[in-house]
């Protein structure tokens, strides 16, 4: 059955043929593996760009083809991050911990250890106990768990509050916005228990694996975003194929329709908005340790705004429309704002494009929503001149094959 | 209960009110398992908020509707709970899903499981995928199976509406104004259909064409402000002094 679901979807081929062509050529340009002519801070930036077009995906999941236009998707990508995060932060400094005590003449008891290991990490926030989220820390697979797990439960508790009571629309976006905000202003709190506004960093030093140099845990993760980017991808392709994909494009253009046909719209919303919340969560978690450093101003709510716009630029409603616009929108975005871009001399002003790019951004998202609402992915379309129906607006009605006039003298 | 014996669907005393503007007045209604109704009456008389009441998207001020052997009351069920209790509507204005396939529509509308994971999990069973070939043929849709719907004609549009009415199964039909736009051909094979599936259940009718209701040869309830005007047969309503005054007259 997936056999022919692949086939029957041609463009899941091209995207997994196009992803791993990638991956091997930065492999092979790589300083770790190959050739070196990408260096490693751009490897990370490309992986880390493989893991935006992740989330773009699970957007496009939740807005473009369910009609949710969540712009809090990001909190979950941030907490995907937090999680990971933390079993870095703590198994690393354990590892330097216990290698400074172990010059002591006395060896230290755990408790020791433990006390010293919080004394590291809190000391920026002026404690040095372990708060109780960090509970598992230590605990790779149970972090790993909650890297799933976590940004799951926030999104069923809020989705089923927010679906339950049919917020719709613009509403909805805004509940989602406040929701982001509220995480990431609590998170800002020195006793959040996740180091304020200092956030977790260090993270790209994995623990036990010292030895090993960042350009080759750079293609490390870089295989592994390229992984779950090729995974997320085709599990978001299956669910939009069949008749799940056929009830929730129904549920985008005409959700009253889709319960008079006796589908609990609300049951479908919350798994969608749940599990893009999951796939987003595992985006952050292979993120983060690429950046080395996650602090609360990630996930403020601009940055799920920024992951709406890539997926309006992308093409929304289809996925590889998602994966353009993110990784278009956020390597351009990387260009301009890393201050490679050379600046322009209008003669009586200079363009500098690290305080103009935003502007361009803004603009391009004004224009593609007004005059291109397919996007980039729309290009495919004229390819394939494959073209649809336009949904909005009304009927043309009766036409004049409709005799009812004609039958009205009869 | 037992004055309810014998009838599928009973609405008694409704009332709902709009910013103080009483839509429906104190309606009653009741239909029979395999009964084929016509429902007319002036425009704003109440006929599709009546059926919004039923199948739950309008939660009326008092009254009662109670539905099937059981007497469920269907106030405060929600619409998708109702329609899998077996109530299926049909709308004034045809709402298909114009980015699918005909075929996508009309698999949607296959009676069959309605959660989220068995719908996952589902894949179309040959007796599915030949019912909505069944389907499509008898709505005259079987060469434009694979074209999007929103390519179709209006009349095309309530054909497929009518199609996916049917595949759901339901044991009431609720039908708003089904022969809008259409040609006469068309329009006779409406009836057809309908009629066809009146036999085996109950279906409601709400059309303004005269000439339309007269072929489906059924029971005629006349609205009027929200309440039951006149009841019986077309000639027995068509020669009401009220009736002729508030609706045929104009
Ligand atoms: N949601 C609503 N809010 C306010 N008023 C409403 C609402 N729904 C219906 N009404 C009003 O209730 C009255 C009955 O409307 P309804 O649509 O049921 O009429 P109808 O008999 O179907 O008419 P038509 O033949 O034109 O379709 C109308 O005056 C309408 O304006
Ligand atoms: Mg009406």
């Amino acid at each position: 059955m997936n056999r022919s679901f692949v086939l029957r979807n041609p463009s899941i081929l091209v995207f997994l043929a196009l992803l791993a062509f990638f991956t091997l050529a930065v492999t092979a340009l790589s300083e770790g593996f190959g050739v070196a002519l990408i260096s490693t801070s751009f490897v990370k930036t490309l992986g880390k760009t493989l893991c935006l077009a992740l989330v773009a995906v699970a957007m496009d999941l939740v807005w473009g083809y369910c009609g949710i236009l969540s712009l809090g998707h990001f909190a979950f990508f941030g907490l995907g991050g937090y999680m990971i995060g933390m079993w870095l932060m703590y198994e690393r400094t354990r590892g330097i911990v216990e290698a400074s005590l172990a010059e002591a003449p006395i060896p230290p008891t755990p408790q020791e250890v433990v006390d010293a290991i919080g004394n590291q990490i809190f000391g920026v926030v002026g404690s040095s106990e372990f708060p109780l989220v960090w509970a598992f820390a230590d605990s790779l697979v149970l972090q790993l768990l909650l890297v799933v797990i976590l940004p799951g439960l926030l999104a069923l508790v809020f989705g089923w509050l927010a679906f339950r009571s049919r917020v719709t629309g613009v509403y909805l976006s805004i509940l989602t916005q406040a929701m982001t905000l509220a995480l990431s202003l609590y998170l800002f709190q020195n006793d959040s228990g996740l180091r304020g506004n200092n956030g977790l960093s260090g993270l790209q030093n994995l623990p036990g694996l010292d030895a090993v140099p960042q350009a080759v845990v750079s293609i490390w993760f870089l295989w592994a975003s390229a992984l779950a980017l090729g995974l997320g991808y085709l599990l978001a392709a299956w669910l939009v194929s069949g008749k799940f994909g056929s009830v929730v494009r129904g549920i985008r253009d005409n959700e009253a329709r889709v319960r008079f046909l006796g589908y609990s719209v609300e049951s479908y919303k919350l798994v969608i908005f749940t599990l893009t919340a999951m796939i987003a969560g595992i985006a952050g978690a292979l993120y983060y340790p690429q950046a080395g450093i996650i602090n609360p101003a990630e996930i403020a709510p601009i940055a799920s705004i920024y992951l709406a716009v890539w997926v309006a630029i992308g093409g929304r409603g289809r996925l590889y429309g998602a994966v353009i616009g993110a990784v278009f929108v956020s390597l351009v975005s990387t260009w301009f704002t890393g201050g490679q871009a050379p600046d322009v001399n209008l003669g009586f002003y200079t363009v500098k494009w690290v305080d103009w790019w935003l502007i361009v951004l803004g603009l391009s998202f004004v224009l593609v929503t007004l005059f291109a609402p397919k996007g980039i992915g729309g290009l495919f379309d004229l390819i394939a001149a494959r073209r649809g129906p336009d949904r909005h607006g009304d009927d043309l009605g009766p036409d004049q094959g409709s005799l009812r006039e004609k039958e009205a003298v009869e | 209960m037992t004055e309810l014996k014998g009838q599928l669907l009973e609405v008694s005393g409704v009332s709902v009110t709009f910013d103080g503007f009483r839509a429906i007045n104190n309606l009653s209604f009741s239909i029979g398992p395999a009964e084929m109704r016509a429902i007319i009456g002036p425009n704003g008389a109440g006929k599709t908020t009546f059926m919004d009441i039923v199948t739950g998207k309008t939660r009326p001020d008092e009254g009662h509707v109670l539905w099937g052997e059981k007497s469920i009351n269907l106030i405060g069920m929600n619409e998708a709970r109702i329609a899998q209790a077996g109530i299926g509507r049909k709308f004034q204005r045809p709402t298909v899903f114009e980015d699918q396939s005909v075929y996508d529509n009309l698999l949607m509308a296959v009676k069959n499981a309605r959660g989220p994971f068995s719908v996952l999990l589902y894949r179309p069973s040959f007796k599915d995928r030949g019912r909505v070939e069944q389907l499509a043929s008898e709505i005259g849709l079987a060469e434009e199976i694979h074209r999007k719907s929103g390519e179709l004609s209006h009349g095309q549009k309530q054909w497929l509406e009518i199609g996916m009415l049917l595949a759901q199964e339901p044991r009431l039909l609720l039908v708003d104004e089904p022969a809008a736009g259409m040609t006469l051909a068309e329009r006779e094979q409406t009836t057809d259909i309908l009629v066809e599936a009146a036999k085996t259940r109950a279906v409601v009718v709400v059309e303004h064409d005269m000439e339309f209701v007269r072929r489906l040869n059924c029971k005629v309830t006349v609205l009027h402000e929200g309440s039951v005007l006149a009841e019986g047969s077309l000639d027995h309503v068509t020669a009401n002094q009220q009736v002729i005054d508030v609706y045929l007259g104009r």
